[in-house]
């Protein structure tokens, strides 16, 4: 017999209300405004963009301060606010090799054209933490130095003179980009797909696999042939326009990783790549996806998969916050029902294995009841 | 003739891109300085939706979907006849309905020198200005190497 059980309502909306309350703390405190978030906690904020998969600093600002700075809270309202939106299409490709860089680094080419951009780091700062910005200091202004625009060709194309490394990924000419937001996921998936995955997926998770694979675990000898952070223009067709709309500018972080690879039945030995390119400026997040997209590379360039990285199905399956956090939180919701059942079964097993073991007492026990 | 048609559409993508880029609040400050006019038919929108992004694997390679991105669009038609239209990344209503007034008078050849003058020049002055900072401000943290001899030869 199943008896529905209602109630918890006034609980929930009080609940609610506390939260509401809590959020907003000692009222004494200035209410943050989102201005201020997108401003002074903007690394937060991309963080909340990318793998909210939505790119609007306002609205991602709005989750964070709604999820008391809970991230991946953030991260699941922002995934829910966007299928509220309709879908006006999708973009040309972004061109990387035009961007404005605001940082660019290369760990294989000291003399490279543009030359190494270290921007706004926190490379080389000493980590150690700043009284005075406690006390609310002053920040000067940052220095400027006046040159030509130089052009910075993505460090790939160097490589690519020597022919020692592989070309851009390319995918059969009648291909379709696949969107995990239309279908559902299947394995094995094409690259294009997994990179979207990718894109989108846990930060921690992503740096977990990725440092993996540096200790052993499929090892790939990785070099960042280029991480690049800056602003790159948007164009959509639409059909009213004899031209593509321009849209405006998102700024994202890229990052080719370099391979070295030693050859196998499928492949001569060369320099392979792995590719990274997320919303916003986080190079730990592009520079973890390259890495998982060189290990999960595997199949394709013939390697034997021996650990968790190399496997597409385990990786690209548990890369999504929102779908882990679903799963793994709905364990505290009420299983009442399924735990009595749970409860009888064991009880019944216990019951009979006490028998088994114990013939003499079970019977000593039925006597004095009888 | 034909390069002239060209000429205009680089000219109208050009002014769209400007409008796109700038913040409502310094399209709406220069509308209201400039005194153009803002009666125009709403033929859709304006109204939030969203695209999504590609790249390309390696940067250069096939493409790939990365994720979502706002954008507001709204198509408008003024009194004399011309259909302005706007796309821009955000949610911001207002400044996607005047970017496509904006567009529909700039088709309009007697409004065309005032919108250029008067809206256009300056949101692009500005963010020019912007990118020449930001590039400046980039380009003190560039690596000037050097080389130091060691021992005597």
């Amino acid at each position: 017999m199943y008896v529905a059980v209602k109630g918890g309502e006034a609980a929930i909306a009080n609940a609610h209300s506390l939260l509401a309350d809590r959020r907003r703390g000692d009222r004494s405190v200035p209410a943050l405004r989102l201005d201020q978030i997108v401003e002074q906690l903007a690394l937060g904020v991309d963080r909340v963009m990318s793998e909210g998969s939505l790119y609007d600093r306002e609205l991602a600002a709005l989750a964070i301060v709604q999820a008391r700075g809970d991230m991946i809270e953030a991260i699941f309202l922002v995934r829910a606010y966007r299928t509220t939106l309709p879908r006006f299409g999708y973009t040309k490709p972004i061109d990387t090799g035009a961007m404005l860089v605001e940082r660019r680094v290369s760990a294989t080419y000291k003399d490279l054209p543009g030359g190494q951009l270290l921007g706004p780091t926190f490379d080389y700062t000493h980590r150690l933490l700043d009284p005075e910005l406690a006390a609310g200091a002053g920040v000067a202004e940052p220095l400027r130095r006046e040159t030509e625009a130089q052009a910075m060709p993505r460090v790939s194309a160097i490589l690519a003179r020597e022919g020692l490394i592989e070309p851009d990924g390319q995918m059969p000419q009648d291909h379709v980009p696949g969107d995990i937001t239309r279908e559902p996921l299947e394995f094995p998936m094409a690259r294009d797909i997994r990179l979207q995955a990718l894109s989108r997926g846990d930060e921690g998770f992503l740096l977990a696999l990725g440092y993996s694979t540096q200790r052993g675990y499929a090892r790939n000898h990785p070099f960042v042939g280029e991480i690049r952070i800056g602003e790159v223009e948007l164009e959509l067709d639409v059909p009213e326009l004899p031209f593509a709309a321009p849209l405006g500018t998102v700024r994202v972080t890229e990052c080719q990783m370099v391979n070295q690879f030693k050859g196998s039945a499928k492949a001569p030995p060369q320099f392979t790549r792995g590719y990274g390119l997320v919303f916003g400026q986080s190079e730990r997040k592009a520079m973890a996806m390259a890495l998982c997209d060189r290990a999960l590379r595997a199949s394709e360039l013939g390697e034997d998969i021996i650990a968790a990285a190399q496997d597409e199905e385990f990786v690209i399956s548990h890369s999504d916050n929102v779908q882990a956090t679903g799963f793994v939180e709905h364990l505290k919701l009420p299983h009442y029902v399924d735990f009595q059942a749970e409860l009888d079964l064991v009880r019944r097993m216990r019951a009979e294995y006490e028998a088994r073991e114990n013939p003499a007492r079970v019977d000593e026990k039925r006597e004095a009841a009888e | 003739m034909r390069g002239q048609e060209a000429r205009d559409q680089a000219g109208r993508k050009a002014a769209m891109a400007t409008l796109a880029q700038s913040s409502g609040d310094d399209i709406v400050r220069l509308w209201n300085g400039a005194g153009l006019p803002s009666q125009a038919e709403l033929l859709r929108g304006p109204e939030t939706g969203l695209v999504t992004l590609r790249g390309r694997i390696g940067g250069g390679g096939a493409p790939f979907n990365v994720g979502e991105a706002t954008v507001t669009r709204a198509t408008v038609r003024l009194p004399s006849g011309q259909v302005g239209h706007c796309y821009a990344l955000g949610r911001d209503k207002q400044k996607a309905k005047l970017a496509a007034i904006a567009d529909a008078l700039w088709q309009d050849p007697a409004r065309r020198a005032e919108v250029e003058t008067r809206l256009i020049a300056p949101l692009r002055s500005a963010l020019a200005a912007a990118q020449e900072k930001r590039r400046a401000e980039t380009a003190a943290t560039k690596v000037d190497f050097f080389t130091m001899v060691r021992g005597e030869d």
